[in-house]
Order: C-alpha cells, then sequence, then structure tokens
C-alpha cells in the first residue's frame, strides 16, 4: 500500500492492461485519460492469448502519482479485467513502422537498403520511385533509422506505438 | 416474452416498485407493454425530473430508482440528472429508449449516441443488442448500481430489441471478470490506524456520503463515542451523525462551520470515513490539515490519494471497515488520551452555534424560516435542497439526526434538484413527510412538475425561498466582482402562489415571522402536495471561505448565540485568489 508520496519525476510508464474484447473499450479507456487529463502518448491493442480479452499497451506521461491515478482509474473501469505498471528495465518493448522513402535512382534505393539492412529492417515494397520499409524495434531504434532516411525524403511513415510484455516468466 | 416485456418483468422481480418515465416514439413498444404490466409508472413533466426523481428515491430508500426516457432529446434531458447521481455515487438505473438497431448509426430520427454520452457519467451503460441479454443486464445493472461504489448505469434499449421474442427468460447475471469491489479493508491496515488513533491527542473524523450508503451510521457514533473524537462532515456525509449530539461539528468547508474549519487545522489525527475530499471540503489543498497523519476508509480505491495525499489508506466499506476497526480499539483504550481535546472542541462547538431565531427582522431571515421549520418537522422528515444559499442555510441552520433524511445534489450542484428529488424520496418513503427547500431560481426550473405531484397526489411540501435573486452567484459578486449584479436579479414574475394554484397545488404565501411553521404545519395535516412562497431576506450573506484559501481564513461571521472565546487563533481572512472558482 503506497503511503504518502514523493512528489517524482514524471516520466514515461508503460502500462499493460488487459481488457474485454469488445466494442467500445477502446473509447473507455481514451475517453478516461481525456477526461481525467492524463497525458498519453500512444495505445496499442490487439487479441490476446485470452479468448474474448484484449491487451493494451498504454505509454502514459507523469509523476508517480499520476501513475497511481491512472491504474486505479482504468481499474474502476468494468471492462478492464486487470492492470499493470511494467519495470522499463525489466520489459521488453517493441513497436513496428512502416516508412515509405523517396528513390528515385538505383544508386539512392542501394544506399537506402544498406541502412535497412544495418537496423534489420526489410525492404517490402520496391517501386521505381519509392520503397517501402518495414521496421521493428524499440523506439530509439525506430527514431534512429528515420533520421537517416530523412535525408532521401519520407513519403509517408505509419507506427504503431510501443506493445511491451515482461521479461522472464512474468505474467500480468 | 419479448425484450419490453423481459424488462418490466426483470424490473419488477428486482424491487423496483415505480419508475418514473416519459414515454416517445422509440419507446412505444415498451409503453405498450407497460399498459398491461403491474410496473408503477409516474408520468413525469420533463425528463430531467425523471432522473432526479429517481434519484431522490434511491438516496431516501437505498433502493435502485429507475427512470425510463425516449431516445435522442428524451435521453438527453437525462442526461443533467444521470451526472448528478454520478457525482454523488447514487444508484439510479436509467433506461433511453434507441432507433432500431438497424438505423443505429445513421443519424436517424431523434437519434442520439447516448452510450458515448453517458459514458463519463454512470458507473457503467450497456446497449442491447439482443433481446435474450436483458434479464441479465438488468440483474447485473442493479448489482452493479447497488455494490461497491454506488453509481449509476445507463442501459440503450432500441425499438426493435422491445419487440423482439426472447427464446427463453433465463434469469442470470453477466460475467465481469473486471469488477470485483473489495468490502473487506486491509486487516494490518486497519491495525495500523487504530494504532495511530490511540496515539493521537487530537482527533477528528470527517463523514461523507460513503457512511450513509454503506449504512455505517451506527459504526460511525460508536468510533466517535470510544476515541472522543468531534465529527465533521462533508455535505453528503450531512444525517450519516446525529447533529444534536455534543460532538457534531457540522459541516466542513468553504462554507463549514468555523468550529468544523479550525478544528480540522489544529487536529493531529484526521479520520475520513467515505469521503472523496472534494475542493469544497478542503479549502486550498497544501493548507488543508496541516498537522494531521491522514487515516482515509473509502470502497473506491482511486479516492484514495487523488485529492489529499494520505497517511494510512484502508480500501473497504465503511461499515465492515468500522466494525473491525471498533473492535480493536475496544481491546485496548488505555493508552488514548483525547478527553482535553474532546472538551475543548465541546466548549468552542457550544460558542459556534449559529443563531437561528429572528423575531424581529423583516423581510425574513432564513435562520427563522429554518428554525420554524425544524418546530413543525419531526428528526423522521426527509429534506431535500436544491443548491446555492438555500442548500448552504439548510446545512447550517437546520439539524439532522437519522442518515438519509438529507438529500442534496453535492458534487454536480444541480439547481432543479430539489424538487423533483422530494417527489422521488416521497414516492420510496410515503410513511416519512417530505420537504424541499429550494430557491426560486431553482424551483422555477422544473416547476412544471408540480403537474406531476398533483396528478399522482403526491404531497410534498415545496418550500420556495423567495428573494427574487441568484442568491449564491448574487453573494459572489458582492464579496468578489464589486457588487456588478450581473444578471443575477430574477425580477418580480411569476406569482409562485398563483403559479402553484393553476396546478391545482395547494399554496401559501409567508411573510411573516411564525407564519412559516403555522404554513408548514397545516400542509402536513392537509395530505396535499404544498407549495410555500417565503418571502425571505435578499441580503443576507453566508460567511466562506474564499476560493483558493484555507479552511481557516472565513470571511464573514455568523451570528452565533454566544460569543467565542478570545483563545482561539484565526489568520487573516483571505481574498479570492487567482484561478479559485
Amino acid at each position: 500500500m503506497p503511503t504518502k508520496m514523493e512528489k517524482s519525476t514524471e516520466k514515461n510508464h508503460i502500462i499493460s492492461a488487459l481488457v474485454e474484447h469488445k466494442p467500445g473499450v477502446l473509447q473507455r479507456v481514451a475517453g478516461l485519460f481525456t477526461r481525467r487529463g492524463f497525458n498519453i502518448e500512444s495505445i496499442t491493442v490487439g487479441e490476446s492469448e485470452i479468448p474474448g480479452l484484449a491487451r493494451m499497451t498504454i505509454i502514459a506521461h507523469g509523476d508517480q502519482q499520476v501513475l497511481e491515478q491512472i491504474t486505479k482509474q482504468l481499474n474502476k473501469l468494468l471492462d478492464v479485467i486487470k492492470v499493470r505498471d511494467l519495470e522499463v528495465d525489466s520489459t521488453v518493448k517493441r513497436e513496428l513502422c512502416l516508412i515509405k522513402v523517396h528513390a528515385p535512382t538505383e544508386k539512392v534505393r542501394s544506399e537506402i537498403i544498406q541502412y535497412a539492412n544495418i537496423f534489420r529492417g526489410r525492404i517490402i515494397d520496391v517501386s521505381s520511385e519509392a520503397l517501402t520499409i518495414e521496421i521493428t524495434g524499440d523506439s530509439d531504434k525506430i527514431d534512429a533509422l528515420t533520421d537517416l532516411l530523412k535525408g532521401f525524403g519520407i513519403k509517408e511513415l505509419a507506427r504503431t506505438g510501443p506493445t511491451a510484455m515482461s521479461r522472464g516468466a512474468k505474467t500480468i | 416474452m419479448k425484450g419490453g416485456q423481459a424488462l418490466i418483468k426483470s424490473l419488477i422481480d428486482k424491487g423496483a416498485d415505480t419508475v418514473f418515465g416519459y414515454p416517445g416514439g422509440q419507446l412505444l413498444p415498451l409503453y405498450d407493454m407497460i399498459y398491461d404490466s403491474d410496473l408503477k409508472h409516474i408520468l413525469v413533466r420533463h425528463e430531467q425530473c425523471a432522473a432526479h426523481a429517481a434519484d431522490g428515491y434511491a438516496r431516501a430508500s437505498g433502493k435502485v430508482g429507475v427512470c425510463i426516457a425516449t431516445s435522442g432529446p428524451g435521453a438527453t434531458n437525462l442526461v443533467t440528472g444521470i451526472a448528478t447521481a454520478y457525482m454523488d455515487s447514487s444508484p439510479v438505473l436509467s433506461i433511453a429508449g434507441q432507433v432500431p438497431t438497424h438505423l443505429i448509426g445513421n443519424d436517424a430520427f431523434q437519434e442520439v449516441d447516448m452510450i458515448g454520452i453517458t459514458m463519463p457519467i454512470t458507473k457503467h451503460n450497456f446497449q442491447v443488442m439482443d433481446a435474450n441479454e436483458i434479464p441479465a443486464i438488468v440483474n447485473s445493472s442493479f448489482e452493479i448500481a447497488l455494490s461497491g461504489r454506488p453509481g449509476p448505469i445507463v442501459i440503450d434499449l432500441p425499438k426493435d430489441i422491445q419487440e423482439q421474442e426472447l427464446e427463453e427468460y433465463r434469469n442470470e447475471l453477466l460475467d465481469i471478470p473486471g469488477y470485483k469491489p473489495t468490502k473487506k479493508g486491509h486487516g494490518l491496515q486497519i491495525k495500523r490506524a487504530a494504532q495511530t488513533i490511540i496515539k493521537s491527542k487530537k482527533p477528528v473524523i470527517l463523514a461523507g456520503g460513503g457512511v450513509i450508503s454503506a449504512g455505517a451510521s451506527s459504526e460511525l457514533k460508536q468510533l466517535a463515542e470510544i476515541i472522543n473524537a468531534p465529527v465533521t462532515t462533508s455535505l453528503l456525509g450531512k444525517s450519516s451523525f446525529p447533529e444534536d449530539h455534543p460532538a457534531s461539528m457540522g459541516m466542513l468547508g468553504m462554507h463549514g462551520r468555523k468550529v468544523a474549519n479550525i478544528s480540522v487545522d489544529e487536529s493531529d489525527c484526521l479520520i475520513a470515513i467515505g469521503c472523496r475530499f472534494s475542493d469544497r471540503t478542503t479549502g486550498k489543498i497544501d493548507e488543508f490539515a496541516p498537522n494531521a497523519t491522514i487515516i482515509h476508509i473509502d470502497v473506491d480505491p482511486a479516492e484514495i490519494g487523488k485529492n489529499v495525499e494520505v497517511d494510512v489508506p484502508i480500501v473497504g466499506d465503511a461499515k465492515v471497515v468500522l466494525q473491525s476497526m471498533i473492535k480493536m480499539l475496544k481491546k485496548d483504550t488505555s493508552g488514548l488520551d483525547t478527553l482535553k481535546w474532546i472538551e475543548h472542541v465541546k466548549k468552542f462547538n457550544k460558542n459556534c452555534i449559529p443563531r437561528i431565531s429572528f423575531e424581529n427582522d423583516h423581510p425574513l431571515k432564513p435562520q427563522q424560516v429554518m428554525k420554524e421549520l425544524a418546530q413543525a418537522l419531526d428528526e423522521d422528515t426527509i429534506m431535500t435542497t436544491d443548491v446555492g444559499q438555500n442548500q448552504m442555510w439548510m446545512a447550517h441552520f437546520f439539524n439532522t439526526t437519522k442518515p438519509r433524511t438529507f438529500i442534496s445534489s453535492g458534487g454536480l450542484g444541480t439547481m432543479g434538484f430539489g424538487f423533483p428529488a422530494a417527489m422521488g424520496a416521497k414516492v420510496a418513503m410515503p410513511e416519512n413527510d417530505v420537504v424541499a427547500v429550494c430557491g426560486d431560481g431553482g424551483f422555477l426550473m422544473v416547476c412544471q412538475d408540480l403537474a406531476t405531484v398533483k396528478e399522482y397526489d403526491i404531497p410534498v411540501v415545496v418550500c420556495v425561498l423567495d428573494n427574487r435573486y441568484l442568491g449564491m452567484v448574487a453573494q459572489w459578486q458582492k464579496l468578489f466582482y464589486d457588487e456588478r449584479m450581473s444578471h443575477t436579479h430574477l425580477g418580480e414574475v411569476p406569482d409562485f402562489v398563483k403559479l402553484a394554484e393553476s396546478f391545482g397545488v395547494r399554496a401559501e404565501r409567508v411573510e411573516k415571522v411564525g407564519e412559516t411553521q403555522q404554513a408548514m404545519k397545516d400542509a402536513l395535516k392537509s395530505g396535499e402536495p404544498t407549495l410555500l412562497d417565503i418571502i425571505i431576506d435578499p441580503d443576507e450573506i453566508l460567511p466562506m471561505v474564499p476560493p483558493g484559501c484555507g479552511l481557516t481564513e472565513i470571511v464573514g461571521e455568523y451570528k452565533v448565540e454566544r460569543e467565542i472565546p478570545g483563545d482561539i487563533r484565526y489568520k487573516t481572512p483571505g481574498k479570492a485568489q487567482e484561478g479559485g472558482d
């Protein structure tokens, strides 16, 4: 049980939530964040290992008190079954990003492909004008690649936001 | 059996003897089925009153109050009532009509996204897409509304679902794995709290609405008496502790009684039970109970640490937690050293009893009106209030002694609440006298429902404290806005007596000392719904803590029955601070 809370610094928190997989749940969660004035960086949601339940990964910003409120308020929603704040140090966090890059010449294309390879990205579409790269990783890695590719001209970029899980055998 | 019939059957099975509603196009099938049923339905004259009446019904009885409105505008008219119930944790079930399922999302006639609209103001809401689920949804709605921290539920019911044939009526509950309210508090935490209390020298109990909804009033009284702690309440906590008890300090907060505000400031151990530390209760948060170790008992874990930092949090039902705490405390009270404190507070308290006799004043002082009401009414009378000065006068000058006898819109502060809530309370508790104390502004917002109390012969007494001002707003303008009375004077119309009489409702004007008491006695004797138009002094101002200030920075003085001794410290009265509201 928390006692008188130390005023802690603000940081990003990774919240993993097991929720009912049905219409309206995302709206309830998103609405809660808006209404309570919580800062939300991203939400990802998809099926979980349990039929009928989905897993949400929420990246939210705030101090310890805000985090505690977020967790408690989420728990109050009837469609939310479990909520866990994941320890940043013992959590694997991955994000998927698709990047369409301007690539009008053979030389540019081969240069881009080399960069993609270094970042273990994959080329998933090629045309005479553009290349599309798929890359998975933590957010820093994706930031690094997109920075590199900016010079060529990024025509379109789509990021999923991170999804995450505890290391080891621990589950939520 | 059809969907609508399943709804009616499950409502009746859950004990909803009366519903408040208003029909409409998308509810025609349901109303056609109500026509043949045993469900008692009261036709209100505005849907907002249906929601408030259901709320009054719920708060007076502790049961779920039910209201019904058609889709679109009918449903949106419920919204203020639902939000009122949400803010004050009242178990209200609202059933809203909806366009047929195949039209949902098409912007059909009288379609509104009631689920989306009420998401932030309900404990949960359901859209029924299969009539077979109706019994389970209704059963679960009652469970959810009443358990844990009570709250309102909305069921959105499309027209075609009302007519859909059920395969089988299955009397079951929904499986909701995400809902497990904690009832029993954590043993160790309760022990820590008990130890903290024993060690304290100046304990104060702050009781909120949670004490009433948990039915923990007798436990509260026991605790206060065992540990010699004075008791203050939030507005919603009023009636949880008998206000004629010597340890009762009355209400805390912006409009709190001086003894309560100062004792909380001096306290070294604040035991908050079923309250949420609203800004109206705490004043400036940094200066709230600066010397106290705070113990917070609440059934809703999200309330703990939300507004005030807590030292000993206990999540659980107030009654259950208090019972085990009392058991622990009773074992050994030898270390307790609080007698000096309670004697000090009692003495202070006696000197803070507000003066309520103003027998030579004309126009009438509200205090005198409250005094005469108290003389005319018994302790089982259920009082409802509107919002504003009338509410604060009632909070201060009218003592309640039994739980569920004071019903008021605290959190949302909804004008127009008092009269329809009284209507609902009277329907729920026909043996009790029910009196609504309203301002003229708030009453006028819902006056059309005089038709309802007349048609259904619901003998409530409505006291309109008539000063022709939006009194509370006017008070703020006088205190903080250089007396620039922007749009708070209501003019000379209507004549409330004639207004009531046009509905066939008994009415009387009260202008002189002694008349309130007589008129109230006559009203109760008549057994008819009655309106009393009580002309009061428009210049009466309440002492208050300016917004953004600490609880001890009270501006203005109540006239008290006796003088306050000189040994009580005060801070300089504050000014409203930037950003305060």
